[in-house]
């Protein structure tokens, strides 16, 4: 059974070009505009693996990590940050507050690939 | 019942209440508990202002005068709220110099001159003797009429006896030996009385609860209230005239206002006043407190002296009773035993309490200021080598205790009978007048020198002895009556109540007129034609300087000494044992122990020696004693004056150190406020190139995710590969529109734009933004329409960029139409002398937070339930440095879901009036 990925950003071409990516890989992909949104699509459908931007609207991706960090019914949820904002102190915070990796804007598509294989334990 | 020696029985009960009171003060104060410290206590001990004469005498003045015996509570109470001022300098004066009473206040104040103490001191014991003898007066003829009781007999019917069945006599011994018990059996004297200031705070209360006893009976008891005793006393013709206003009562307007300066005076210079006041104080606080609470005694006590004295007239009409002694004829007649017997003790009580304060005060005085320098001095008897002095000195204050009284009782015998309470009283205040310009002008005027002090002093007091006290000896035919009537051998104009030819006035206001005079001119013009002595210089300055220098006297000191020398003397004099406790404390203050064979007979421990001397024996008789143990060398008066001018030169250094240090701390803290402009700045720039590189990078996420994409997959359809390349193409052009804003808006920000400013026709610019924007609306169906007013005027900015604020307003409204009956208006016209656009949508309207901050950088209001909207979040901030350069407003009014409206202003040109005739002309 394909993976689940849940991408939530609130930038529509950015979204597409994930969407693209990610369906390409065979992955089942859910899309969600901002960080309330991405709380209730984590409950509803279970992602495997959450592709989450940082300045999302209404509930900072920051937020939403912890929120999904505190529930231990998503222990097995893997959490991939994706920001603009380059600096290193968010990097540590993202990871501080549970994310699994951290991506920055603009990425290299082999990459962010090849990131989200490897926590999805799938051999790249 | 009032037999002889019921009267006798409880006058001596009540003496020793006082004294077990006062024994029990002191006991405490030994045990470190003082119950003195209290301004409670404090304020009652200043009400031995109060005197018999007070007592008996207010009364037997009002029922003369009417009001005419206010002054002499008035002057205390005006003079009280100064206190804050004179006493506060006087009493810190006087603890930082040990001083002992009046008189060395002032011997200290002019150079420690012995000359000076024995003068003060001998104007003190003349004056006050004849208020002495009053006290006995009172209290042997209240005892007279008390003890004639049911009848009520005057004394003087009744006639002067043999001395020694003279009550006033035996008054006066027992007197003199409870003085002696309260106020001699310790000697230190620049300490605290505890004892004494306690058992007059008692007497204070007891005269008070007695006079007012005595008035509530009268006024209600005898009397229907108040308005009854004043309602009869208007209707009895004698009495009409005291119940009219001043100048029908009490004399001239003169003579009120002299009485009022001359108690003012007395509250402060009379002995016993200086001695509660200053030498008793035991924390310079209590003033706070006693500066209202004495005025309310001075109050409590003076409300029933008119219906006492209306009262007195009424019920005594024929005048067989001295007016002096209503207060205890009233009770009397109403056969109120019990009542005039506390009567009775409440007279007793106050002339106790003033006899024992001011002989205490005097002997002090005559001791410090009078004998002991002239003891000292006499080389026969060697007493500065005696071993211990202290059995002199409390053999000296006895016995000028027992001369002071019996001095009393002389002038008594001699003088009393001719005056009434109220006169003695005044030639005392008088006398004691003359100690004013002395201590103030010292204590406020550094040029007033001894020589001054001293030729004020005598010319004074010269006065006073021949305008009060010769008039007063003369009327008891004690001198020859013609020497008053007539003037010294017949010359008028020297006639004593008449001196000069002035007349007109009574006896005390032209006393207090030609004394002060005299003494006040005397004093300043001999003081400016004098040069200062060494010592003068010195103590004026620490006189008139105490709330700014360094106190000590030491720095005027140089010679030199020997430790035991030094303590022998101190010895001699405290006792051994209170010179070891004086020198352990001395050592103990710098940092050191007693004995200590390293002390140091220094500059320093002369001035401690000699300051702890002035406590026990006065400021003179103490420098005296100093000399003669040390080898001092002079200063000239040149190096007192170095020594001050270099005083007053650190003084003025540090002012200046002080005043530099405070503005270093201002720059600094300028500084700092700088320094976090600069950081928030930083910050601010931080955050700034943060969110550009943020804003940046997302279009280029885009553009790269896109690229590489399509690299990937060279097989890619058609159409999907035309929509990556579309996405690309676009967010190409996002990201330059960005970094051409960007520019844009540094470039306005710091300065560097360049404005082509032109005279604009508004029409005009809008019209042409209308038709570039019209695609777009067109695209999305919004309709766009344009109102302007028929003639806008023109305005002075630069075209391109008026352009470029409407097109971002107009293209910012058509961003956020999502209605299909969506419609935006741009409106123009003058308003309040400016020119006004309005950019109206009907869109979702924006949030009152957001109406905030979307003039700032990259605040796009944006949420999930619209799309992140098109732009770079630039587009408004700049549009606002914009309309601000040219001088103008812009700002947002919304309702969310009913349309937002955009709206700026622009000023008009202020010289278009000139423009338009100027193009007039042109046009002809």
């Amino acid at each position: 059974m394909a993976h689940k990925i849940l991408i939530a950003d609130d930038e529509p071409n950015i979204v597409l070009s994930l969407e693209f990516l990610m369906k390409r890989e065979g992955y089942e992909v859910h899309v969600a505009e901002n960080g309330d949104d991405a709380l209730a699509r984590v409950a509803e459908v279970m992602p495997d693996l959450v592709l989450l931007d940082v300045m999302l609207p209404r509930r900072s991706g920051y937020d939403v990590c912890q929120q999904i960090r505190a529930n231990p019914d998503w222990r097995g949820v893997k959490v991939l940050m994706l920001t603009a904002k380059g600096r290193d102190t968010e990097m540590q915070k993202g990871l501080a507050l549970g994310a699994d990796a951290y991506i920055t804007k603009p990425f290299a598509t082999k990459e962010l690939v090849a990131r989200v294989k490897q926590l999805l334990g799938e051999p790249t | 019942m009032l037999q002889e020696w019921v009267i006798v029985l409880t006058s001596f009960a009540y003496l020793g209440l006082l004294f077990a009171i006062a024994y029990y003060a002191d006991q405490r104060a030994d045990r470190g508990r003082s119950v003195i410290a209290s301004p409670y206590i404090y304020s009652l001990s200043l009400a031995v202002y109060a005197t018999a004469w007070t007592f008996y005498g207010s009364v037997g003045r009002a029922a003369i005068d009417g009001v005419g015996f206010l002054p002499i509570y008035l002057g205390p109470t005006l003079m009280i709220a100064l206190w804050w001022i004179v006493m506060r300098k006087i009493l810190r004066i006087s603890k930082q110099n040990r001083i002992t009473s009046l008189a060395d206040f002032v011997a200290s104040r002019y150079g420690k001159s012995a000359l000076l103490g024995g003068t003060v001191t001998v104007i003190a014991v003349i004056g006050i003797v004849p208020y002495i003898s009053l006290q006995l007066k009172a209290v042997s003829s209240s005892f007279t009429i008390l003890l004639h009781y049911p009848q009520i007999v005057m004394p003087a019917d009744v006639g002067a006896g043999p001395i020694l069945h003279d009550t006033a006599l035996w008054v006066a011994l027992i007197l003199a030996l409870f003085t002696i018990l309260f106020g001699t059996r310790h000697l230190y004297s620049a300490e605290h009385h505890e004892g004494m200031v306690a058992a007059i705070a008692f007497e204070s209360l007891v005269k008070l609860l007695a006079f007012i006893a005595v008035g509530a009976f009268v006024t209600f008891g005898v009397f229907n209230g108040f308005g009854d005793v004043f309602s009869r006393a208007a209707d009895d013709l004698k009495l009409l005239p005291m119940l009219t206003p001043i100048e029908g009562v009490a004399g001239s307007y003169a003579s009120w206002v002299w009485l009022t300066i001359l108690s003012m005076l007395a509250i402060m210079f009379l002995p016993r006043q200086f001695q509660v006041t200053v030498i008793e104080n035991v924390d310079e606080q209590h003033l706070r407190k006693a500066i209202w609470l004495f005025p309310v005694y001075m109050v409590a006590i003076n409300v029933f002296v008119l219906p006492l004295a209306f009262g007195g007239r009424l019920l005594f009409a024929g005048g067989s009773v001295d007016a002096d002694t209503f207060v205890l004829a009233i009770p009397m007649l109403q056969k109120q035993e019990l009542l005039a017997l506390f009567v009775f003790i409440g007279g007793l009580s106050a002339a106790t309490g003033m006899v024992i304060v001011e002989t205490i005060a005097l002997s002090t005085m005559v001791c410090n200021d009078l004998v002991m320098p002239v003891l000292l001095r006499m080389r026969r008897l060697a007493l500065p080598r005696r071993r211990d002095l202290t059995w002199l000195l409390l053999g000296i204050r006895r016995t000028a205790i027992v001369l002071i009284l019996l001095l009393g009782y002389l002038y008594f015998r001699l003088a009393g009978e001719a005056y009434a309470l109220v006169s003695i009283g005044l030639i005392s205040f008088a006398a004691v007048a003359q100690f004013a310009p002395a201590v103030l002008g010292g204590i406020f005027w550094k040029g007033a020198t001894r020589r001054g002090a001293f030729c004020g002093l005598l010319a004074g007091f010269g006065v006073w002895l021949y305008t009060l006290l010769l008039p007063a000896l003369a009327r008891s035919d004690w001198l020859p009556r013609h020497l008053v009537e007539n003037g010294p051998f017949g010359v008028t104009l020297l006639k004593p109540l008449e001196l000069f030819g002035l007349t007109g006035l009574d006896q005390t206001t032209h006393a207090m007129i030609w004394s002060m005079i005299a003494n006040v001119g005397a004093y300043v013009t001999v003081s400016l034609l004098d040069t200062p002595r060494v010592e003068d210089h010195r103590q004026a300055s620490l006189f008139v300087d105490v709330f700014r220098r360094d106190a000590s006297g030491a720095r005027f000191w140089r010679g030199t000494a020997s430790v035991p020398d030094l303590y022998s003397v101190l010895a001699r004099f405290l006792g051994a044992e209170s010179a070891e406790a004086a020198f352990a404390s001395y050592a103990r203050a710098r940092g050191g122990t007693w004995p200590d064979p390293k002390l140091e007979a220094d500059a320093e421990l002369v001035d401690a020696v000699e300051t702890q001397l002035a406590g026990a024996i006065g400021a003179a008789s103490a420098r005296i004693m100093v000399a003669s143990v040390v080898k001092e060398e002079a200063l000239t008066l040149e190096e007192v004056r170095a020594i001050l001018d270099e005083a007053s030169q650190v003084v003025e250094y540090s002012h200046r150190l002080e005043q530099k240090s405070r503005e270093l701390e201002e720059a600094t803290a300028e500084l700092k406020a700088a320094n976090e402009r600069l950081k928030e700045l930083d910050r601010m720039k931080d955050d700034f190139i943060s969110t550009v590189t943020h804003e940046l990078r997302t279009p280029l996420t885009s553009i790269r995710a896109f690229a590489e994409i399509l690299l990937d997959d060279p097989d890619m359809a058609i159409p999907e590969r035309r929509r990556f390349l579309g996405i690309i193409a676009r967010e190409t052009e996002r990201l330059t529109r960005m970094i051409n804003q960007v520019l844009d808006l540094a470039k306005i920000e710091s300065g560097r734009a360049e404005w082509s400013i032109s005279d604009v026709d508004v029409r005009e610019v809008i019209g042409d933004a209308v038709a570039t924007t019209s695609q777009l609306f067109k695209e999305k169906q919004v309709a766009l329409r344009a109102e302007m007013g028929p003639a806008l005027p023109f305005v002075r900015v630069d075209r391109d960029r008026l352009m470029q604020v409407l097109l971002n307003l107009l293209s910012n409204a058509v961003k956020f139409c999502d209605r299909p009956d969506s419609k935006v208006e741009i409106a123009a016209r003058v308003e309040d002398g400016e020119l006004r656009v309005d950019v109206s949508d009907n869109g979702p309207g924006i949030s009152p937070p957001d109406r905030e901050t979307i003039f700032e950088k990259f605040r796009q209001v944006g949420d999930a339930l619209t799309d992140k909207p098109q732009g770079t979040g630039l587009g408004l901030p700049i549009s606002r440095h914009i309309i601000e350069h040219f001088g103008g407003k812009i700002w947002v009014e919304s309702e969310v879901g009913r349309g937002s409206t955009f709206s700026f202003t622009l000023p008009l040109r202020s010289e278009r009036t000139g423009e338009s005739s100027s193009a007039l002309t042109t046009a002809k």
